[in-house]
């Protein structure tokens, strides 16, 4: 069958073929910015065309090469974010603007302009803190920030626009055009790709003509530039000077290769730039085959002191002394790019998700452990594996079902030998307070009989292929439809799909995971769809490539909300993803290796995506393909517990390898480390509810906590799980002691076990054995958690909670903690929820409000406290509750580790109360 | 009788008091008139701290009817069913763990007594098992004494094929030496037959050899003298020796032996056989036997290019079809296909005997003494080989029954009737097939072959109970995989039937066979008085 033979080429291979995927060279679309490019041909603003218009201010650039000229407008937008969009004036048809990202039209701000001399112009905000310099000839674009240029547009001359053309066929009556003289012949032709490009034995016609567009950005004074996901490679972006730029291109690659630059499952046009005193943000919205290329120097260029110079009253005090520039290009659309301008990393992701919006808040469930392979067989394996962590006291929330469970993989059905009684089997793990999540995945089997199929087909609502029919590609049902969810209408039918009384056997504690939607087609050019597919509005795939997936997890997300009537928080995983993907659920890392070495680039890949917006990701525990030593699964558990999203997963053709098959030792590490993760939870809980409302990344990259050391620029073997965490897996087989840089010279950092501590910038060798996971409580934080581990999160809802109190060199410390039912949209319509703040000064603890809009009732206690860093043993310790009565507490002092315990404490989580330590 | 045991302690636990989550059994530790000692005996408190909700003890003893240690552990009555510890995390968890309900007595929900209803179906099961148990065992000690009687048979049997075979091996020898006796006159009588016949053949060569010179002498004896001269020798080119076409009087001469001319006797004798193999009669073919050779070739020639054709067509095609670059691989084979066509094709078989079989050829049959001979020696042969195959025959059995015999069949051969069985089972999409201590395999329901899942390895259960698993190794391997394995679970059933096969793992297989064999001997009947345990 057709799906076996995708078997072969990707399932079974477990090195990926790297000749299915393009390189650069292999894109037409690139081959001509660089050939274009070689031969300069510089653009200048007409700055007498400037118009101010309510929101922007619009002006024509133009080079000799175009005749007609383009139109520039920059906005200025609320929050310290410029907009710049160029377009041509009057296409010969519309070109393709990215609708659904943002949220909402961004407001605007008025930009005062004020001509500059020699023949420039200057937009400033309101403040005039921010201002940009447009030079007219070469056209430029200076960012100013109080008087520093942080960013230069196009100083490199790399702006490229192929204005739409009239076909080559049609053109022929007519004169001829400067352009096409050059490149008549048909080696050049091909060369070029103008109208048609060859892969392998796939052969794109473009009825558009080329489109591409590009733009370079020259970043003063930055060497750290970061984001851009999704590729297996560092944190910090490496110069694409002496390889392939880094490609933006949705792609279904089984075993992805680690330390590439090749396009994978997902794409966030958005790059973020770090150096001391000021984060950046550059947010390209396209949804084309896009390319970015990075180079880093050290040297100071003389044209930049050259630029500078010429920006007149702007002084040049700083010392330029290196510089990054990120160079854009995509195949199509227009150049539409947003311009964050921090100053701080915390201020840029607020921009960012000002634009795109935050962190969806997870139901609390989908925070706890999941158990998934391909495939559980029936309704007996699940049951017997549920048993499984029970009878192994190891918690977890979340049981998945892959594509087996379908009939003949078609979603929205049960193979009915295997699943006669979805609703029986959801009862089991309902009585335990789990969940179950199923696959659902774009492709549908072209089968007249399958209703989704056939109510699709009468309605129109696939994406058509080049010659106008449905498009048809294979996947795992064999020859399958996909449902064009760029459309509105598609995605309201879909989303009813979702609803209880269509989804026969589902009940409400069934989620969704959207796998295969790059989308994957297996005999596809690069195993995706061809890009000459059209979807609603006629427009091509090419035009919206990237933002397929994106789609979908939107109207599956809203399927799940609306069967609810709104009520409930869904949870939705999601393969492929865009810029606003972190709206409708969470992430995950594709099908990776069970290898130490995917096991390390975990870290990097989930920090990528926590700074461009998506907080809730993860990693296939264990590696998906491959059968993982005992050593690699125990250290996978270890890191993944402190992971976002934490879900065992394994490919077909593995071993099994529930937690519990690795004998006892081995049985008891896994156990330990996600019960780990459940005494976090109120923590995690907390961070994500920061992540939703505050827009603050819950995985954070070092340099986003310490912005202002330079040390922790490149760190990305460790990273802090919010403000309070730092956690450094263990990613080495048979490690015995594992180097823990602890950054911050005013900084002290107590083992989360030992309650050693350390002081700030320093690296300390920090032994390990297969039971240590080395985390650090920083000094000055309060870290909440759950002193009993039940079988699921839903089983420990009225389980107390213990605090975790690490002084500061101050002797202080202070920690948020946010609760709410956990599943419902109460805690947003009705202000159901719990946000709690506690501050240590003095040797006084305080439990206040943190935010007095809401309410929730919680019957749960905090009954221990564990103060880290306590120099002196108290000779007394008391209680006082919200009725003023005072209370002694019981308590043990460690001299030894400083570290105080109070006990037998009784006071309830959500009122006020303070414990004073004398 | 169980019933009355399962029933007894309703009327006994009950009225015990003793603080929540303990079991009877430990209720003496918790005397409420001392303080509590942790079990551990790690610490010691007020009993009033006993399951106040704060964990003293580091063993969780002084929390049993709370979650608040983390190691605890709670005691469910379970009155009508079992007792039962459960971890103290999940008391007020919201999840019904114990059937009578105690562990949520907090927690909001309420939880069903279902312990009746389980004990009922626990009884019920308990019962069928003990009624498959007790008539399974039944059977298996039929089983145990089948095989020690066929055992007996089997190795009666053996004794008596290993007694058979001395006396066989005896024979065998016997009728050795009696085929060898009656080979020597056979062989004698035969090669006396053959050497006349060739002593004749030879003669009547001669005589042909002869017949052939004279007559060639007197083609050659143009003049009729009685005499062969080096002209009339010349007059046959053929003969020529230096290839240049001609025969030059030099070498007529040195045909002639020297001689300018030879007569018909020293013709015959001297010079006739150094030109008889060139020499062309003038009278055309008579004589000559003609070569049949061109005449047999000619159907092999023109056969062989028709059936070739359309196979390298298809070939070339398929190739185009499945990948670009088959170019290589094409040639190859195009040189290929006409080299190995007349291998394939048989070449004609034609006795060489029927070519031309003249009379002389043809050995005559034998005398009537010989062919006596013959057949006495045939005899002989025919009753040798006889005992010798009756030999191998014997030698076979008593490897498979001594195999048979000292193969380990549990510990009392009760599996020993599975040896030579086969048991299917047939799921959704393949037919599985165990055959115990040889082999497991999986054939496609709708056809195809099977896939061997397996041969017999070892047995392969725990240590303490070896014989309740059996281990199938080294079965086809996966693609990319292990080869396949099956481990095989035995369970105690009255009948022998496989009941599941299942794929736990990739290639590694677990399948259920219910059999007699594995039933344990069922407890003795309980004597009237019971014990007084909870359970």
């Amino acid at each position: 069958m057709d799906a076996a033979e995708k078997e072969e080429i990707s399932v079974e291979d477990e090195a990926v073929d790297k000749n299915i995927f393009k390189d650069c060279s292999k894109i037409a679309f690139y081959r001509r910015q660089k050939q274009r490019l070689s031969k300069k041909s510089t653009y200048r603003a007409l700055l007498d065309s400037v118009t101010e218009g309510k929101e922007s201010t619009r002006f024509q650039i133009i080079n000799e090469a175009a005749k007609v000229p383009l139109l520039a407008e920059v906005y200025g937008i609320e929050g310290n974010i410029f907009r710049l969009k160029i377009n041509e004036e009057t296409p010969l048809k519309p070109r393709y603007e990215v609708p659904d990202v943002l949220t909402s039209k961004p407001s605007t701000v008025r930009l005062i302009s004020c001509s500059g001399d020699t023949g420039g112009l200057v937009l400033a905000n309101g403040k005039g803190d921010l201002k940009c310099h447009i030079t007219a000839n070469p056209f430029k674009i200076d960012l100013v920030s109080e008087e520093e240029v942080v960013m230069s547009i196009n100083s490199l001359g790399q702006l490229y626009f192929e204005q739409l053309q009239i076909p080559p066929k049609q053109r022929a009556t007519k004169e001829n055009e400067e352009d096409t003289s050059d490149d008549t012949t048909q080696e050049n032709q091909e060369e070029l790709g103008l109208w048609e490009e060859k892969f392998r034995n796939f052969v794109d016609v473009k009825d558009n003509g080329p489109a591409s567009i590009g733009l370079d950005f020259s970043l003063h004074g930055f060497e750290h530039v970061y984001g851009i996901p999704q590729h297996a490679e560092s944190h910090q972006l490496k110069n694409t000077s002496d390889g392939d730029a880094y490609r933006l291109y949705n792609l279904d690659v089984y075993g992805y290769k680690i330390h590439d630059k090749m396009g994978i499952y997902g794409s966030v046009p958005y790059l973020l730039a770090h150096k001391l005193g000021r984060t950046l943000g550059i947010f390209w919205l396209n949804a084309s085959e896009t390319l970015v290329e990075i180079n880093t120097s050290g040297d100071t260029e003389p044209a930049v002191k050259d630029a500078l110079t010429q920006t007149g009253p702007v002084a040049v005090k700083q010392k330029v002394r290196s510089q990054t520039d990120v160079h854009w290009m995509s195949e199509s659309g227009i150049i539409d790019v947003f311009l964050l301008t921090g100053p701080t990393p915390s201020d840029v992701f607020k921009q960012y998700s000002y634009l795109t919006g935050t962190q969806a808040m997870p139901p609390l469930f989908s925070l706890g452990y999941h158990q998934c392979r391909w495939n559980y067989e029936d309704e007996h394996d699940v049951k017997a594996v549920d048993a499984g962590f029970d009878e192994h006291d190891i918690p977890y929330d979340v049981m998945w079902l892959d594509i087996e469970h379908t009939e003949g993989k078609r979603y929205f059905t049960w193979d009915k030998k295997r699943f006669p009684n979805p609703k029986r089997m959801q009862e089991l793990l309902r009585s335990k307070k789990r969940k179950l999540v199923v696959i659902s995945d774009p492709h549908i089997k072209i089968d007249p009989d399958y209703l989704v199929y056939a109510k699709a087909k009468e309605q129109g609502f696939f994406v058509r292929n080049h010659e106008g029919g449905d498009f048809e590609g294979v996947c795992w049902p064999g020859l399958s439809s996909y449902l064009d969810f760029t459309s509105p209408k598609v995605r309201e039918w879909y989303s009813s799909l979702f609803a209880f009384s269509v989804y026969q056997g589902s009940t409400d504690i069934l989620h969704i995971w959207n796998d295969m939607n790059e989308p994957s087609v297996f005999r596809g050019p690069e195993l995706t769809m061809q890009k000459n597919a059209i979807h609603h509005g006629n427009w091509e795939h090419r035009e919206l490539h990237n933002i397929y997936g994106f789609y979908q997890q939107m109207a599956t997300a809203e399927g799940l909300i609306q069967r609810s009537k709104g009520k409930e928080r869904p949870f939705v995983l999601t393969r492929s993803f865009f810029a606003g993907s972190q709206r409708y659920g969470a992430v995950w890392t594709g099908d990776n290796t069970a290898k130490w070495s995917y096991l390390k680039i975990s870290i990097p890949m989930l920090l990528t995506l926590s700074v461009t917006g998506i907080s809730f990701c993860g990693a296939d525990v264990g590696g998906f393909i491959g059968n993982p030593k005992a050593e690699l699964l125990v250290r996978w558990y270890q890191a993944g517990a402190y992971q976002p999203f934490f879900r065992g997963h394994a490919t077909k053709n593995t071993k099994r390898r529930e937690p519990w098959l690795f004998g006892e030792e081995h049985t008891r590490l896994i156990q330990e480390a996600i019960r780990e993760r459940y005494t976090l939870l109120p923590y995690w809980y907390s961070l994500f509810y920061s992540a939703h409302v505050a827009s603050q990344p819950v995985m954070r990259p070092l340099w986003v906590e310490f912005p202002d050391e330079v040390e922790t620029f490149g760190v990305e073997d460790e990273y802090m799980l919010g403000s309070a965490l730092l956690v450094h897996p263990v990613t080495e087989p048979k490690a015995t002691v594992v180097d823990v840089f602890l950054p911050g010279s005013s900084e002290v950092w107590y083992d989360s076990k030992t309650f050693a501590h350390w002081e700030g910038a320093c690296t300390v060798k920090i032994p390990v054995a297969l039971d240590t996971i080395p985390v650090f409580q920083r000094g000055g934080s309060v870290v909440p958690i759950k002193t009993t581990i039940g079988r699921s999160t839903g089983c420990m809802t009225d389980s107390p909670y213990g605090l975790w109190v690490a002084l500061s060199t101050k002797g202080s410390a202070v920690g948020e903690f946010y609760l709410d039912d956990g599943h419902s949209f109460q805690y947003l319509h009705q202000k159901q929820f719990l946000h709690r703040k506690f501050s240590f000064a003095s040797g006084v603890l305080i439990n206040s409000c943190a935010d007095k809009r809401g309410h929730y009732p919680s019957k749960c206690v905090v009954e221990q406290i564990l103060v880290l860093g306590l120099k002196k043993q108290p000779s007394s310790v008391t209680s006082h509750s919200p009725d003023g009565k005072a209370q002694p507490v019981a308590f043990t002092y460690c001299a030894k580790t400083s570290t105080l315990n109070l006990e037998k404490f009784s006071l309830n989580i959500g009122a006020d109360w303070k414990v004073q330590i004398q | 009788m169980l019933l009355v045991l399962l029933l007894l302690p309703m009327c006994w636990a009950v009225e015990v008091k003793r603080p929540r989550g303990v079991s009877l059994t430990n209720h003496h530790f918790y005397d409420e008139s001392k303080p509590f000692t942790c079990l551990d005996g790690s610490a010691s408190v007020p009993f009033d701290q006993v399951n106040d909700d704060y964990c003293d003890c580091k063993d969780g003893s002084d929390e049993p009817g709370t979650a608040a240690c983390p190691n605890g552990s709670f005691h469910c009555t379970n009155t009508g069913y079992k007792p039962l510890y459960i971890s103290s995390r999940w008391v007020n968890d919201g999840v019904c763990d114990c059937c009578d309900g105690t562990d949520e007595y907090n927690s909001g929900i309420v939880c069903e007594n279902t312990c009746k209803e389980k004990g009922r179906k626990e009884r019920e099961t308990l019962q069928q098992m003990a009624e498959v148990t007790r008539e399974g065992f039944r059977l298996k000690k039929i089983l145990i004494e089948d095989w020690k009687r066929a055992r007996e048979e089997k190795q009666k049997k053996l004794t008596e094929l290993q007694a058979g075979k001395k006396s066989l091996e005896d024979q065998v020898e016997l009728l050795r030496t009696l085929k060898e006796e009656a080979e020597k006159p056979e062989k004698e009588a035969k090669d006396q037959h053959r050497k006349l016949w060739e002593e004749q053949l030879a003669a009547s060569k001669a005589q042909r050899e002869q017949e052939l010179a004279t007559s060639a002498f007197q083609e050659l004896d143009d003049d009729m003298d009685g005499a062969v001269s080096v002209a009339e020798l010349q007059t046959h080119p053929e003969l020529d020796t230096d290839g240049d076409g001609a025969l030059s009087e030099g070498e007529a001469q040195t045909l002639l032996g020297g001689d300018t001319q030879t007569d018909a006797a020293s013709f015959s004798d001297r010079i006739w056989a150094a030109i008889r193999d060139k020499y062309r009669s003038e009278v055309l073919p008579t004589d000559l036997p003609s070569p049949p050779a061109p005449a047999l070739t000619e159907p092999r020639e023109e056969q062989p290019p028709v059936p070739s054709q359309p196979a390298e067509e298809e070939d070339e095609e398929e190739e185009e079809t499945e990948e670009e670059e088959g170019g290589e691989e094409g040639e190859e084979e195009d040189s290929q296909v006409p080299g190995e066509q007349p291998k394939e094709t048989p070449p004609p078989v034609v006795p060489p005997q029927t070519a031309s079989p003249t009379e002389e050829d043809k050995m005559p049959p034998y005398d009537e003494q010989t062919q006596a001979f013959i057949n006495a020696a045939q005899e002989a042969r025919n009753k040798f080989e006889e005992a010798e195959r009756s030999l191998k025959d014997v030698e076979e059995s008593i490897r498979n029954l001594e195999q048979e015999i000292s193969f380990d069949f549990g510990p009392n051969g009760e599996f020993a009737y599975l040896y030579s069985q086969c048991y299917e089972l047939t799921t959704n999409e393949y037919v599985y097939r165990l055959c115990p201590f040889k082999l497991v395999s999986q054939k496609p329901k709708l056809g195809g072959s099977p896939t061997s899942l397996g041969t017999w390895g070892s047995w392969a259960g725990p240590d303490h109970d070896k014989f309740s698993a059996m281990k199938y190794e080294q079965g086809t391997g996966c693609w990319q995989g292990p080869n396949r394995s099956t481990t095989v679970r035995l369970l105690c059933g009255k009948e022998t039937v496989v009941t599941s096969t299942t794929e736990p793992s990739r290639c590694e297989y677990l399948m259920e066979l219910m059999t007699p064999a594995a039933c344990p001997e069922p407890p003795p009947e309980p004597p009237a008085s019971g014990n007084h345990d909870e359970l």
